[in-house]
């Protein structure tokens, strides 16, 4: 305890005139890693798998804090304004770039109010009804819907979840506006998909794998290049006749704008690191998903996905006329 | 299904499960989760949500089964410990100890808090035995009933929910209606669920999800109280004075056994609906307790029933919330959320393949509810007397305290100081409404179902495409809006004729 302390206190002597010498100390006490989501959800445990093996690799622990709100927007307005000292970083979805859209006044400039640590994962999603939900492969299910337009439900975890970005993608592939059902999250969505209260809907394979393994829900398509190795008997949307219908749930870690380079590259290394850490690689597994690779886990990287998924889902969101504000 | 076939294999699956909640290292970590749970249940503002959110890279390096043991007994046992406060303070930490707060803190005025408490503890402890066994018997056909709720059933089930709120008032009906109104237009503020639009937020991005419930309920119960008192000093030496017996009465008992029963029922019953289910569960027995007791004049005076049905419910239903998770996968609420994250965390994939695949983890944390109970009574009962003896602290000691832990308890629900402001503004809005005599229990009643009834009553008429009738060719929801109407006949017809015997008399 006093030996950290007097660590701490040396660290901010030296930082005060050499950011060189401060980035070799780094880290010399607890680093904050938010979540801009609740706590329970897959992106927490997508952090906390992480944190737990960035912590050790760095020789401090990584404290994951739950900063829930606004769709992520609260989280990432606070690590925005954070100190720009390595100590608070940032771990945040897909909804980083979509949020630039569907909030029409963000708190922060998304583009320049962060520094990149890298990719983290994608995780894949999957098109799911429920069990007796009549087409039986997702040729049919297009063909029915454009059929049933005004008796399908779709259902979806509320503005700018995983499920009503790709709710909007897939009518927009089909050019058919369909009647969306909106919850609070995910779980009351799948309560009432298992309890066939709706029609059908796409999530995350961190929310659906076992479902669609026991058989209380079907699935009809992967939102993937390639077959999702947990579900190897689902086919992608490709395959199945949907091509261009492909969306992930990219995760990626971010440093509030200004922080040392020696600090953004120690983190780098040491998130590839974790990347490679064989719990970490085998939990990502068991949530259908895999790390990213080592060129993904840059900064580079993940500004350009970043940057290229603004532009992808700006005129998506516009077209469909929604906005969380 | 072959019963008896049936029986031999729960026998299987119970001893399985006691072989492993009975490891030593799990009954440590079993005890270590009640007794936190039990510390900040006691501590105002501070929930099991926020713990078992700091707790989770603790239980990285347990044994699944282990983690799940804690984990499980920490939001339990927060369950008993909420009431503590909630008698001795007026200061219920959630929402279902919201009641409680109603006829406890009576009791404890009266210097009856020692029987209030053990009232609780006991209440508590048969009632989470009842829904263990349950679990364990019952689980897979639960499940099922559950999900046979849909947006429709919901809308009718909180109808009937709001509608029985009104009970809850000892005073004024209109009153009480008023704050029912009041709880559900605060509970419009935030976003819109199906555009997204922003609500009544004035701009601040900290309100898109609505204000929190933990810094309404501090402000209007804790800090209103805490005001009142300041005021009033002749109130505070009354309380320590007439402490007189900190053990149940027998007539006392004689009271509580059939409020535990019915209590533990409806709470069972309740408990394994996600979402509002166990909300309604405490409400809901305070209801149906002063509505068929021959004297209801007594309820929000110290009647013990009003402490012993909706403890017994709170805790029943916490125990059954755990059905939906256990066996679908799904949470239930943000507690069941955190445990579906240890679970993956450690590598289980929760859903309906865990009992099978993993039967001793299954079965192992359902045995150690039972454990955990029997020790949380245990650990209780003795505590009483400490608790008690907490009201002699000095106020000018007690009241910061309070109000510090109020802070840090609201503050690390969502890491926002804005919930600290909330806070604030509603012990001001709190004390105000003492002072006009009405009571903040429908207010939070209307604040916690006002969004799940819009809500659900959109998403309905949304899968029905604007058809009405969806909530009355339902049987299920037909037959929740029929109890609904009948509840406010029941309501209405006997106050409206003592109001008008009352006009009489005074003219008279």
């Amino acid at each position: 305890m006093l030996k950290s302390f007097a660590a701490a206190a040396a660290a901010l002597i030296v930082a005060s005139g050499f950011g060189q010498a401060q980035a070799q100390e780094y880290p010399s006490r607890p680093i904050t890693m938010v979540v801009p989501f609740a706590a329970g959800g897959p992106t927490d445990t997508v952090t906390r798998l992480v944190a737990e093996s960035m912590g050790k690799d760095l020789g401090q622990q990584i404290v994951v804090e739950n900063v829930g709100g606004a769709g992520g927007t609260l989280g990432a307005g606070r690590v925005a304004k954070a100190d720009k000292d390595g100590y608070t970083l940032l771990l945040h979805h897909i909804g980083m770039a979509t949020s630039a859209t569907l909030y029409r006044k963000l708190p922060y400039d998304t583009l320049n109010a962060f520094d990149y640590v890298g990719l983290v994962t994608e995780v894949p999603m999957t098109l799911v009804s429920r069990s007796d939900f009549e087409p039986k492969d997702l040729k049919s299910l297009v063909e029915y819907v454009k059929a049933n337009k005004d008796k399908v439900t779709y259902a979806n975890a509320g503005v700018g979840a995983a499920s009503h970005l790709c709710g909007m993608l897939f009518m927009s592939k089909i050019e058919t506006p369909l009647t969306t059902v909106p919850y609070k999250g995910t779980g009351p969505a799948m309560t009432d998909l298992v309890g066939k209260q709706v029609d059908f809907m796409c999530d995350q394979t961190t929310n659906t794998t076992n479902q669609i393994k026991s058989g209380k829900i079907k699935a009809y398509a992967t939102t993937t290049k390639q077959r999702v190795p947990s579900l190897p008997d689902v086919p992608t949307a490709e395959e199945a006749g949907l091509p261009g219908f492909e969306v992930g749930i990219w995760h990626g870690v971010y440093a509030p704008k200004g922080t040392s380079p020696e600090i953004i590259k120690k983190l780098t290394t040491s998130l590839q690191k974790a990347l490679k850490d064989p719990t970490v690689v085998q939990r990502f597994a068991d949530l259908g998903t895999q790390p990213s690779s080592e060129a993904d886990a840059t900064p580079d990287a993940l500004k350009a996905k970043l940057t290229s998924e603004i532009d992808r889902w700006a005129p998506v969101i516009k077209a469909a006329g929604v906005y969380a504000d | 299904m072959d019963f008896l076939a049936t029986f031999t294999e729960l026998g299987h699956n119970l001893g399985l499960g006691f072989s492993t909640a009975a490891l030593p290292v799990n009954l440590a970590f079993c005890f270590l989760g009640v007794l936190l749970g039990t510390l900040i249940g006691v501590l105002p503002g501070i929930g099991p949500t926020a713990t078992i959110a700091m707790l989770l890279p603790i239980t990285f390096n347990f044994e699944p089964a282990t983690s799940l043991i804690m984990l499980a007994g920490i939001y339990y046992g927060a369950q008993y410990g909420g009431s503590t406060t909630a008698i001795l303070i007026n200061l219920p930490g959630e929402s279902s100890s919201a009641v409680t707060a109603i006829d406890g803190y009576q009791m404890a005025k009266q210097g009856r808090a020692g029987p209030a408490l053990a009232t609780a503890a006991l209440g508590s402890f048969f009632a989470g035995s009842v829904a263990t066994i349950l679990i364990a018997l019952f689980a897979p056909p639960l499940t099922d009933l559950a999900l046979k709720f849909g947006p429709a059933e919901y809308f009718s089930l909180m109808m009937l929910g709001l509608v029985a709120s009104v009970a809850l008032a000892s005073g004024s009906v209109l009153k009480a209606l008023a704050m029912v109104v009041l709880g559900l237009l605060l509970g419009l503020i935030g976003s819109d669920v199906n555009t997204g639009a922003q609500r009544y937020t004035l701009g601040f991005l900290e309100l898109a999800d609505g204000l929190n419930f933990v810094a309404v309920a501090v402000g209007v119960f804790g800090i209103a109280e805490i005001l009142r008192n300041l005021e009033d000093e002749s109130d505070r030496e009354v309380m320590v004075k007439k402490v007189t017996n900190l053990w149940p009465s027998k007539e006392d008992f004689k009271a509580m056994i059939a409020p535990v029963l019915r209590g533990t029922a409806l709470g069972s019953v309740l408990g394994i609906l996600p979402g509002g289910g166990a909300i309604l569960s405490s409400f809901a027995a305070y209801t149906v307790e002063k509505k068929i007791s021959k004297t209801p004049e007594r309820f929000g005076k110290g009647a013990i029933e009003g402490v012993a049905a909706p403890e017994s419910a709170n805790n029943a239903g916490a125990q059954t919330s755990f059905i939906p998770m256990l066996t679908l996968g799904i949470p239930a609420n943000p507690v069941m959320a955190l445990m579906i994250g240890a679970m993956i965390i450690q590598g289980i994939q929760p859903g309906p393949n865990v009992a099978t695949e993993k039967p001793e983890l299954f079965w192992g944390v359902i045995a150690s509810m039972w454990i955990g109970n029997l020790m949380l009574v245990l650990l209780n009962l003795p505590l009483i007397g400490l608790w008690v003896r907490l009201l002699t602290v000095p106020y000018t000691v007690l009241f910061p305290a309070i109000i510090a832990f109020c802070a840090i308890g609201v503050y690390s629900v969502n890491s926002n100081s804005f919930d600290l402001y909330a806070v604030s503004a509603f012990g001001f809005l709190g004390y105000l409404l003492v002072k006009l005599e009405c009571e903040p229990a429908p207010l939070l009643l209307g604040f916690v179902l006002g969004p799940m009834l819009e809500e659900n009553l959109r998403r309905a008429m949304t899968i029905s495409r604007g058809d009405w009738t969806v909530f009355f060719t339902k049987p299920l929801s037909l037959t929740l809006l029929l109890m609904a109407a009948a509840v406010l006949a029941i309501v209405f017809l006997p106050s409206v004729r003592k109001k008008r015997e009352e006009v009489f008399v005074e003219e008279g």
